[in-house]
């Protein structure tokens, strides 16, 4: 095995680092006794129990867990759908504009879709008077149209990688398509549809700027909460509730890794 | 029979197709027809803030004021440029960093790979409002990087560090130092290191070997991740606003308080479709190179 040599080694020491110390330090001054955030004033949890009584707190949480589990289901089915016809059905009319619209909002910069949505929203609602209120509803669009791009690619991806001749089988010894897609393709792409899955619930809870831009007065997102806050310089009680987020998807993905490595 | 397979098969396949293709038309393609429709409007004090294209007497209204103004006015102009250079620096400052961290993780013993990747993907699952958040308090004038600064002597009175330009490199780097290192990883680990190996044996020298071999072969990598970086850097809003001073503008802060604050719809609509001019090239790069990519490992 040819080894690192010590350059390489010192820079991936300093990356590392760099990635941690942060998120190190927001979790060691959440347990600061001190309201002034960047004194030490002693060990305290008093933070987590203000933030569990902040209202303000748990209504935006809640809003932004309902948004990310209904976005999350929704981009799941139809970027599937939209993987499965990247993949497997080669020539169909539009097929440049149809990738194109399925790549273009991964890389789009947040501020554009924001404002094209919010606009296509209030048009659509001088014309038909839906959306009457903006809120779930347009918050969850925009996050399904965004993230179910991300789904077809990891979907696309998955299918590209396995050959075909398992579906060919399966529809030569009589299956009807629609069958062998239930039994046969299915269940092959369902860890794909999982990945997926988590990371259209993590981009939609993660999301400041294009649910800044689609909501509505009284619906503020967990995200649009912080920003209000942390707008305004470090405050002790968004540093507990950042360990708690950082605590909680740490752990998540740790128990994921242990599983695939358990089961490869 | 055939034929009744034959007709539920391309139901099948058309409902497939259909439905998310009308999705990303309706709530996708739309959305942009209106940003162009809204851009060369008139801004008015009425709700929508702006004025028909097509005007009471059916005639066509359409103004490129709100173009000229972008490219006459110095501010604007000032703005996009500042936007190029903040998220080039940004995108070089990655490269920098990622190239060996790729690297290094590319050669790196099978058992522990995993887990270096692993440290790479976790801070993109966990919050970017939060990690931007973090630097907050180690850059401020009390913040620990101060703190430390004076513990070592360097300096002898706190110095500003949150809220300038360095600041934003910072978070810019920081947040999107994963998107290079990932598409690096992937070159790299594909990479024939044995090549490498041979150039040095036939008397290159280690910097020799590095640009004339590991570089050329490594540039697919780069350039999507490049890409990555540079596209998202230049609408950036948040890290901006963060870390970064008032006089800080980049276009991306500019549209939003252009937006939100001067509620001027059509001149946001003006700086979203420049922006999307400037990124356009970009963009199509990106997507010609991963189609590439995509083709080479089928």
């Amino acid at each position: 095995m040819r080894r690192n040599s010590r350059f390489i080694i010192s820079t991936l020491a300093f990356g590392y680092a760099f990635l941690y110390i942060p998120l190190v330090l927001v979790v060691v001054y959440s347990f600061n006794d001190s309201r002034i955030a960047t004194v030490w004033g002693g060990f305290s949890t008093r933070w987590y129990g203000e933030l569990l009584r902040n209202e303000q707190v748990l209504d935006a949480a809640y809003l932004s867990l309902r948004i990310a589990f209904t976005s999350a289901t929704f981009a799941t089915i139809l970027g599937t759908m939209a993987g499965l016809a990247l993949a497997r059905f080669s020539r169909f009319r539009g097929r440049t504009l149809f990738t194109g619209m399925i790549t273009s909002p991964m890389v789009m910069p947040e501020v554009i879709t924001g404002l094209s949505l919010l606009l296509f929203f209030v048009t659509l609602q001088q014309l038909t008077g839906w959306p009457g209120q903006r809120g779930f509803s347009t918050i969850t669009i925009a996050h399904i149209t965004f993230s179910m791009a991300y789904v077809a690619v990891i979907v696309q991806s998955r299918l590209s990688g396995m050959d075909e001749s398992l579906e060919e089988a399966a529809m030569d010894l009589g299956g009807r398509p629609l069958r062998v897609v239930f039994d046969i393709t299915l269940p092959l792409i369902a860890p794909a549809m999982v990945a997926g899955w988590l990371l259209a619930f993590t981009l939609s809870l993660d999301d400041l700027v294009i649910a800044s831009f689609v909501s509505g007065p009284g619906s503020s997102t967990l995200p649009m909460y912080i920003f209000s806050k942390v707008k305004l310089g470090v405050s002790p009680d968004i540093n507990a509730l950042a360990t708690l987020i950082i605590a909680f998807i740490s752990a998540g993905v740790f128990v994921a890794w242990f599983v695939i490595r358990r089961r490869a | 029979m055939a034929t009744s397979v034959q007709d539920h098969d391309s139901l099948w396949q058309r409902l497939t197709i259909a439905t998310p293709y009308l999705w990303l038309l309706a709530f996708f393609l739309v959305p942009f027809v209106i940003i162009l429709k809204i851009s060369v409007a008139d801004p008015v004090i009425a709700q929508p803030p702006f004025t028909p294209t097509i005007d009471d007497a059916g005639k066509l209204s359409a103004t490129a004021d709100n173009f000229v103004f972008l490219l006459t006015d110095k501010l604007y102009a000032i703005t996009y440029l500042r936007s190029v250079m903040m998220a080039t620096i940004a995108t070089v400052l990655c490269l920098a960093l990622g190239f060996p961290m790729a690297y290094g993780i590319a050669r790196a013993r099978a058992e522990t790979r995993g887990l270096l990747l692993l440290l790479i993907v976790l801070p993109f699952w966990i919050s970017f409002l939060l990690r931007v958040y973090a630097w907050m308090g180690l850059l401020n004038n009390y913040g620990v990087l101060n703190n430390f600064l004076l513990w070592l002597g360097v300096i002898d009175q706190p110095i500003q560090i949150l809220y300038t330009d360095f600041a934003v490199f910072v978070g810019l780097t920081y947040s999107y130092l994963p998107f290079m290192i990932l598409p690096l990883y992937a070159t790299l680990e594909r990479m024939d290191l044995d090549l490498v190996e041979a150039a040095q044996d036939l008397g290159a020298s280690p910097t020799r070997a590095f640009w004339d071999v590991t570089w050329p072969l490594a540039r697919a990598g780069v350039v999507a991740g490049c890409l990555l970086v540079f596209i998202p850097a230049m609408g950036e809003y948040v890290i901006p606003y963060l870390l970064g001073g008032p006089e800080a503008l980049l276009i991306g802060r500019v549209l939003f308080d252009e937006f939100f604050v001067n509620r001027d719809w059509p001149l946001a609509s003006a700086v979203a479709v420049v922006l999307l001019l400037l990124l356009v090239v970009p963009i199509v790069f990106l997507q010609r190179s991963q189609a590439r990519n995509a083709e080479g490992s089928a």
